[in-house]
């Protein structure tokens, strides 16, 4: 059976200008919304539930669960706030820019719907610094929402624009952002939903979370939930780039083939290369071989593999490419995003990077492969959020998929791919963002193992 | 009290907390100054009620706040890991023999910042290039020279 495009969430935006109100109200916008507001919060909850719609931030956490644990006026007198994370940074994904640029309304009817459905009158959205596009589309869209009272009702909806931090991503980061504060983590628990912006219930959901809110309302959870595989209903929007013919954003079924994602959507490896590894869904998470692919493009199917649909970014690789320098470059990604505030996460990025490059140039002995996942071990689990785990996890996962390739670099002195990978070049500009000077990986220093 | 003042205040009433407006206010402070210079930030922590200090140590945390000089126009060229693999290199190697400047200086006549950036969000479109913090997608290396070109030309 070919792969083929479901489009739910971008529905008509192919062939009617979505970005206008009066084309999403032709085909039946903002209808969801008076059908929500005629139905108890309890029950659009409810509704959610039926659909097993999952956050498609990628943490997978049940929606209506997440709604559901914000306290009730008694429990809790704090006004109640609606935060949506429009900080779309993970290399890989960029399905988020094309839901706002593209179906605005159907992004914004899903968080007014949600604001009644937690009982929120104000609405925040996050959304990232450089996404300048999608930016003026939503205020083009908020100012003909602003001119209809029967549809914004009385909730506010402000627009929050970040200034280019990847962890602000993560939701306690991205909330103390929007306090106006370093964008560093906090603490779990409290979470967002007892105390979240300015110490109020908070609950906080991504954009195609919200996208896909009003299409569950419209047709029904339960036939929504008919779609997809079990812990995946529904559909996905799909980033694929990399070495693939069509790059581009693809709205699927969950659970279609990996293999079909990239040689019938994508159309394959292109230049007559073969394909040599897949990153599914987004640099955080671990790296599949070649022959990995045949798998569930879904939840479940992709844990069963130790990696995860993440946020459904699908990079792949074709056979030039040095897992070393990936993994160089991967790393270095994480190590200038890091907030700082854990030691792990902070130091460990770096030290990893020493490592690798060491790698990379041949200077390495035998030990500091072993050193390497010494240092992923050493940060996993022990920082707040997931940044400095997520290097670690996927780099360990270049490793050991691929241990042989790091091995010949030990061997031979050097990397057999030099500058035929096309990860090669990139190494020099990079290297803008590494500190010099600083304290050096234990191995340096001469004082471990 | 100046424009900017005032809409410093604007921007606190849609928040809960003045506090949130920061990010807002360094931005059209930003916008104002060139980069945040210590007028700029002085200017913002008066607009907001708080001191530079606490301007500076958000601001700094941010890469979109530029604590030093930038030029008049700003080339940013995604290399995250899907468009180094389409050859982002390359693009930014481009910018630098066009510019004739290095990743991260400035051309001498204060014209142009070229710096390279992390993940854009455009991945399946790459290579990614922002100029002024508008994308171009799918930029080859030999689409430099126009592109460069036209900001030169004032495009």
């Amino acid at each position: 059976m070919a792969t083929e495009v479901r489009e739910i969430v971008m529905a008509d935006a192919g062939e009617r200008d979505l970005t206008k109100l009066a084309e999403y109200e032709a085909i039946g916008g903002y209808q969801a919304l008076q059908k929500a507001r005629g139905m108890t919060p309890a029950a659009i909850i409810d509704e959610l539930n039926a659909s097993e719609l999952r956050g498609r931030g990628g943490a997978f956490f049940p929606t209506w669960r997440k709604w559901s644990f914000v306290p009730k006026p008694d429990q809790n007198p704090n006004p109640h706030y609606l935060v949506v994370n429009a900080d779309e940074s993970e290399p890989g994904s960029f399905k988020d820019n094309e839901i706002m640029a593209r179906v605005p309304h159907r992004f914004l009817e899903g968080c007014l719907i949600t604001a009644h459905a937690v009982d929120s009158q104000n609405v925040f959205i996050y959304i990232r610094g450089e996404y300048t596009g999608p930016y003026e589309v939503l205020v083009g869209a908020l100012e003909e929402l602003h001119a209809r009272a029967d549809l914004r009702g009385d909730v506010t909806i402000v627009l929050h624009r970040g200034a280019g931090a990847y962890i602000c991503g993560e939701e306690t980061a991205l909330l103390e952002s929007l306090e106006g504060k370093r964008g560093q983590p906090r603490t779990k628990p409290p979470f967002p939903a007892v105390q979240g912006l300015y110490a109020s219930p908070t609950v906080v959901n991504n954009v195609e979370t919200m996208a896909t809110v009003p299409p569950i309302i419209t047709m029904g959870g339960a036939e929504y939930a008919q779609l997809g595989v079990p812990y995946s209903r529904g559909t996905r929007l799909v980033s694929l780039s990399g070495h693939v013919a069509n790059g581009g954003n693809y709205e699927i079924e969950n659970g279609v083939s990996l293999r079909d994602l990239i040689y019938d959507l994508g159309g394959g490896v292109p230049g007559g290369r073969q394909l040599k590894a897949v990153i599914p869904g987004g640099s955080s998470t671990s790296i599949l071989r070649y022959d990995e692919i045949d798998v569930g493009y879904d939840f479940n199917s992709l844990l069963k593999l130790d990696t995860a649909m993440g946020s459904a970014g699908v990079i792949v690789l074709d056979d030039r490419c040095c897992m070393v320098q990936l993994g160089i470059r991967v790393n270095e990604f994480y190590e200038h995003e890091s907030c700082g505030k854990c030691t792990p996460c902070r130091e460990g990025t770096r030290w990893m990077t020493q490592i690798l490059r060491r790698l990379e140039a041949g200077d390495a002995e035998q030990h500091e492969l072993d050193l390497l996942l010494d240092v992923c071990d050493r940060i996993n689990e022990k920082c707040l959020c997931p940044l400095g785990e997520t290097a670690a996890i996927t780099v360990a996962s270049y490793v050991e998929k691929f241990r042989e390739e790091f091995q010949t670099h030990i061997d031979e002195g050097g990397c057999p791919f030099g500058d035929s990978s096309p990860l090669h070049d990139v190494l020099a500009p990079v290297a803008q963002h590494t500190h010099q000077g600083w304290c050096q990986t234990p191995s340096l220093r001469g004082t471990a193992r | 009290m100046s424009a900017f003042y005032d809409e410093v205040q604007e921007i606190k009433a849609q928040y809960p907390d003045w506090r949130s407006a920061t990010l807002p206010a360094l931005r059209l402070a930003q916008e104002k100054h060139g980069y945040l210079s210590p007028d700029a930030l002085r200017e913002c922590a008066e607009a907001l009620g708080t001191t530079p200090a606490f301007c500076e140590s958000v601001a700094s945390f941010y890469d979109m706040y530029h604590l030093r000089p930038v030029g008049r126009h700003l080339v940013e060229v995604c290399t995250n890991v899907s468009c180094a693999l389409v050859g982002a290199q390359q693009v930014l190697e481009g910018f630098e023999r066009e510019l004739g400047i290095r990743a991260g200086e400035t051309t001498g006549d204060g014209e142009v910042t070229l710096r390279t950036i992390e993940c854009l969000g455009g991945c399946g479109w790459a290579t990614i290039v922002a100029i002024d913090n508008k994308y171009r997608t799918h930029v080859m290396p030999d689409g430099v020279q126009a592109i460069v070109e036209g900001l030169r030309n004032g495009d």
